[in-house]
């Protein structure tokens, strides 16, 4: 395969159920080593699109190519790279969480032993050899992942991979897909939980009714939205500062605490006031969140339809 | 082959773990047991060989009792993991859908192989242990009653896998396969009776009858067992019938055979195209 080849490419993908169109022409690709959030509400197209890179069902228009391969063949060789964690897991409880990876592990011809180390490294050491029937939400959740993690996929495809787990194991698996990312795995996930996704991504796709709303890295999605920068300042004293405009641009969230906007391109200018002004006590500043961004290209959207 | 070979060891690991087998092999040795006990005593006058009244009567109950336990493990084992969500991920894998299928059916199989062969050699055993002597010919009888009633299992197996893979929810699969089992194993015979008593032999010609019968599995069973062999035809009652069949013992197997492979493969053809 060529170097340059996306891992993952999508070229006006769609696929109907009957009268219902779940996506509908979607093009992106992604890269070796990318991380990207899929980012939508629910019945928006992630799950489908997710089943349809790992050929589980076949698109109705569109061309898909995943590991250099159509993976609607179902080639054995693609989905032993390809690893999957599907939204609310679910395990034959019957079977202790052991027995289960093994099983796994055997069917992409990974050695044991390898299961016995994923177990350990998401933390269901100690849980392997009692039945899944047992578990918790979080501990389902931790062995979907080391099933997904067999055999160094060269692709990870996460659906809501966050849902159900301690904020601690959260931040380990965020790292553990920052160092697989490195190691050139390209990861694709998908989540509802926007504010955590900050910092953890650097691509964000957000899809709407199955078509991609936008596309493109947080600093690239903030300055197509040109959404207002927020100052959040204390004040020393009782007295506000002349400058901090008029009144609709300002909120006062609480004693002593004033929350000013400003456009992207304004934000120096405020920025070199406040700090030159012996009044303000201590500042922040407050970037559009994700969640923020989100809402405001679903209402673009939903403006341009009208 | 690997696929398939992974699949039907967990299956038959569930299995275990579930008491299927326990819970089968328990039922089938109890019922064995009370039987062979049962019909010994009779048997002692006539002078017939235990064994034989053994395999007439064991053959009699495996006609109700092996389809019905084939159908409760098979009907979900689609279906069930359609809806549980377990089969999709279980399809990401480098694995065709053909080989979970046959991967399953082979667990299901040997499940049941080892529940019948466990259970009804129980009450072998113990006829061996406390009667006497018992003829060659009456063991190789109980060895192919064994055996077909393993081949009926599998013919219900793949019955109950068509079945959920042709349905979208548990419950209906549930329904069809206490609706299948009832038609092969009481209506048809019933129907089959009817219809030869209100044709009074005008129409139906012994060709057309031994066709009827081989177009149900439970049928070509219990012809095979019950008047297949000479020894034990003569006690079972079925001389009459078998006398003016023209199936012969390899047909009817054949027939059971046929009836494992055929819904077997249309399951795995139906399953193949399921929208997922």
């Amino acid at each position: 395969m060529k170097a340059d080849l996306p891992l993952i490419g999508l070229e006006g993908v769609a696929k109907r159920y009957g009268a219902v169109e779940a996506v509908r022409d979607v093009s992106f690709s992604l890269p070796a080593g990318a991380r990207v959030a899929l980012v939508g509400h629910n019945g928006a197209g992630k799950t489908t699109l997710m089943k349809l890179m790992l050929g589980l069902i076949r698109p109705s228009a569109g061309r898909l190519h995943v590991l250099g391969q159509d993976p609607a063949e179902g080639a054995a060789e693609t989905r032993r790279r390809l690893g999957w964690l599907p939204e609310n897991v679910t395990f034959n409880p019957a079977l202790t969480g052991r027995e289960l990876l093994c099983f796994f592990a055997r069917l992409k011809g990974e050695p044991v032993s390898g299961a016995d180390a994923l177990l350990e490294r998401v933390g269901l050491g100690a849980a392997s050899r009692r039945r899944v029937g047992g578990y918790s939400k979080g501990m389902r959740q931790r062995l979907g992942l080391a099933q997904a993690l067999l055999g160094s996929p060269r692709a990870l495809l996460l659906d809501e991979p966050t849902t159900g787990l301690d904020p601690e194991v959260r931040q380990g698996l965020y790292s553990m897909l920052s160092d697989l990312a490195e190691g050139g795995t390209t990861v694709l996930l998908s989540s509802h939980a926007l504010e955590e996704l900050e910092g953890q991504v650097e691509r964000v796709v957000i899809l709407d009714h199955g078509s991609v709303v936008a596309d493109g890295t947080v600093a690239e999605l903030r300055r197509l939205a040109r959404l207002p920068i927020r100052l959040r300042l204390t004040l020393a004293g009782e007295e506000a500062p002349e400058w901090f405009g008029p009144a609709g641009a300002m909120r006062q969230p609480g004693p002593g605490l004033f929350e000013v906007s400003c456009t992207p391109e304004a934000k120096m200018e405020l920025l070199r006031q406040a700090t030159g002004d012996r009044r303000i006590a201590d500042l922040d500043l407050l970037p559009p969140t994700l969640d923020e961004l989100y809402s405001h290209f679903l209402r673009l959207r939903q403006e341009a339809a009208r | 082959m690997r696929g398939v070979l992974l699949v039907a060891g967990k299956e038959i690991r569930e299995g275990m773990r579930n008491r299927w087998v326990l819970a089968a092999t328990l039922l089938l040795a109890a019922l064995a047991l009370t039987l062979t006990f049962l019909g010994a005593a009779p048997a002692g006058r006539v002078g017939a060989s235990a064994l034989d009244v053994v395999v007439v009567s064991l053959s009699s109950l495996s006609v109700f009792l092996l389809p019905l336990i084939a159908l409760l493990i098979s009907h979900d084992a689609i279906v069930g993991e359609m809806e549980r969500g377990t089969m999709l991920l279980l399809l990401s894998y480098p694995l065709a859908r053909w080989q979970v299928v046959l991967g399953k059916f082979l667990g299901h199989l040997a499940i049941l192989a080892v529940a019948t062969i466990l259970g009804y050699g129980a009450a072998a055993l113990a006829l061996a242990l406390t009667g006497p002597a018992i003829a060659p010919a009456s063991w190789q009888a109980f060895a192919l009653m064994i055996g077909s009633s393993v081949l009926l299992g599998a013919a219900f197996v793949a019955l109950g896998y068509l079945v959920s893979a042709l349905v979208r929810d548990r419950g209906t699969a549930a329904g069809i396969a206490v609706g299948l089992w009832l038609l092969m194993v009481l209506i048809w015979d019933m129907a089959l009776l009817g219809l030869l008593v209100a044709d009074q032999g005008e129409s139906v010609t012994a060709g057309m009858l031994d066709l009827l019968l081989l177009l149900n599995p439970t049928d070509a069973y219990r012809l095979f067992n019950l008047a297949g062999l000479a020894d034990v035809r003569m006690l079972s009652g079925m001389a009459a019938l078998a006398g003016n069949s023209a199936l012969s013992a390899p047909v009817l197997l054949a027939a059971l055979v046929g009836w494992a492979l055929v819904p077997l493969l249309a399951a795995a053809a139906v399953f193949a195209r399921r929208e997922l």
